[in-house]
């Protein structure tokens, strides 16, 4: 048999017959160009003694790689995101607070010393750019820098798992809005159960939110007004947006709890209300600036 | 309009009405009367397709081999099992196909793959060629796509029975135009033998069936 013949590509190709783990990675892990007549393929081949007998592995082995994965994507659920989501956000702050301090302490010693994460950066470890020559203050740059990187991991970590968890609430929003309105619902259940009122006001009084946000806007906006189809829209209609956000993402979090199918539709319907409310300002917006237009 | 129901589809009457059924294990809380499950057309866009009569080519019997993508919690799947031979259903979604292990347990032919229906190859190394029927119902966008990609495990004298979500190509059209693209797309690698719409089960979807060309 030549490396490229057909049997050779079956799921089937260099598995004993008895080994079941072998063979639902075989069926998850494995690709082929086309399909073949592996029924036939695989007697031939002896894995099997009769199409039957080939039938029968086969159902043992997609029944064994489908329920792997449906326990891996289980793993992954809206508890371990609410964990990450927080942490992300305490090593976030946590790093920007330790960088201040250090930036206090640098001023002292470094004529040139610089601010935030950044200067962190820039004197941390043994081959930094810049030598402060003082060992505790290099160390605590160390300190600052490993935490920056720990929240930077973490929302990798939050973005890929997301859209296992909540496939149409990551979709609807980014996959850190998603999990952000799913850890300050105390999970997806409770969001799913949540009205959409309820969704467009998450995260108002919280401190944290607060923080992250800066003292920019008002703290009656919910997390939502993060979203970018809030934010792109003029402040006139960001009302409507968010209450055409909420709306989505309230029915997002049901599907994704009660069925977790994707209904790509709901991102479609959200873009067609956005636009609507946006073409309100594009008018509005004329006016304001009619006085001086030109 | 066909009154050849595929062997194993069988009018049967479950309260006083008459209705489709097959002979397995219910799934989703349909009425049963001894072996024999009802199967429910507002539920199943196919079993929608056999009730309005439409000539779908299924034929059953344990020869029958069966490509079934967008198989979700094994609602119309299980059916299928229930009267062809081995059955491949791909699905995509982790969730859903928790359910359709559960309605896989009792139909020794009938294979679940997570899988994503737009990525063949990542199943053609288990899906066998020369399926005689491809059923799909993936409600996602590129729904002519999908089927045009699944057309290499379609024997030459296969069908395809396709049901068509308007509503996942385009919210914005009418549903007749979104129709009429997906029919226009898959000619390409299919000839179209009959389509129609499933309104009176489920509003704005289509039915079609066709053949590879
Ligand atoms: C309308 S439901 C199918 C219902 C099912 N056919 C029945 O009647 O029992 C559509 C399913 O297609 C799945 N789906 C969507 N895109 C898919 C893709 N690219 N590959 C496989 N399945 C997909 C969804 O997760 C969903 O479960």
């Amino acid at each position: 048999m030549t490396a490229d013949s057909p049997a050779e590509t079956g799921w089937f190709a260099e598995l004993e017959p008895d080994d079941s783990e072998g063979a639902a990675a075989a069926i998850t892990e494995g690709t082929a160009a086309e399909p073949a007549d592996w029924p036939k393929l695989a007697v031939e081949a002896g894995f099997a003694s009769d199409a039957e007998e080939y039938y029968d592995r086969l159902k043992e082995a997609t029944t064994a790689a489908t329920r792997d994965a449906v326990e891996r994507a289980e793993r992954a659920d809206d508890r371990q995101l609410v964990h990450a989501v927080r942490t992300m956000d305490d090593c976030t702050r946590t790093a920007n607070e330790l960088a201040e301090r250090l930036a206090e302490w640098a001023g002292t010693i470094d004529p040139d010393a610089g601010a935030g994460v950044e200067y962190a950066r820039a004197i941390a470890g043994e081959d930094a750019e810049r030598d402060v020559g003082h060992e505790r203050v290099r160390s605590l740059a160390e300190r600052v820098v490993s935490l920056a990187d720990e929240a930077e991991d973490l929302r990798e970590y939050v973005e890929r798992e997301t859209p296992t968890v909540a496939p149409n609430l990551a979709a609807l929003a980014d996959p850190v809005l998603a999990a952000r309105l799913i850890s300050l619902a105390g999970g997806l259940e409770p969001l799913a159960k949540k009205p959409s009122g309820t969704v467009q006001v998450l995260g108002a009084e919280d401190a944290l939110f607060a923080h992250l946000r800066g003292h920019a806007s008002s703290p009656k906006h919910g997390i939502i007004y993060t979203h970018d189809a809030v934010r792109g829209t003029h402040p006139d209609e960001r009302g409507s947006a968010a209450r055409a956000v909420a709306g989505k993402l309230a029915i997002a979090a049901r599907v994704d709890h009660y069925s977790g199918e994707r209904k790509p539709e709901l991102e479609a319907e959200l873009a067609e209300r956005i636009e609507t409310i946006q073409s309100r300002t594009a008018d509005g917006e004329g006016d304001e600036n009619g006085g001086g237009g030109e | 309009m066909s009154d050849e129901l595929p062997v194993g589809v069988e009018r049967h009457q479950f309260d006083g009405e008459e209705r489709l059924a097959t002979q397995g294990e219910p799934v989703y809380g349909e009425p049963t009367d001894g072996e024999w499950r009802a199967w429910n057309p507002n539920r199943s866009k196919l079993g929608a397709m056999l009730a309005l009569g439409m000539e779908t080519g299924l034929e059953g019997g344990d020869e029958e081999t069966v490509l079934y993508l967008g198989a979700a919690s094994g609602t119309t799947v299980s059916h299928v099992a229930d009267v062809a031979g081995p059955t491949y259903a791909v699905e995509f979604a982790p969730r859903p196909a928790r359910d359709l292990l559960e309605a896989a347990d009792s139909r020794p032919r009938l294979f679940p793959l997570l899988a994503d229906a737009r990525k063949p190859e990542t199943y053609a190394h288990v899906v066998e060629r020369d399926v005689d029927a491809i059923v799909q119902d993936v409600a996602t966008r590129g729904q002519a796509r999908v089927a045009l990609e699944n057309a290499r495990f379609l024997a030459d004298d296969g069908r395809l029975v396709l049901a068509v979500k308007a509503r996942s190509e385009d919210v914005t059209r009418e549903p007749a135009a979104v129709f009429e693209d997906v029919r226009d797309e898959l000619t390409e690698g299919y000839e179209v033998l009959e389509y129609r719409r499933l309104d009176d089960y489920h509003a704005d979807h289509l039915g079609i069936v066709a053949r590879p060309r």
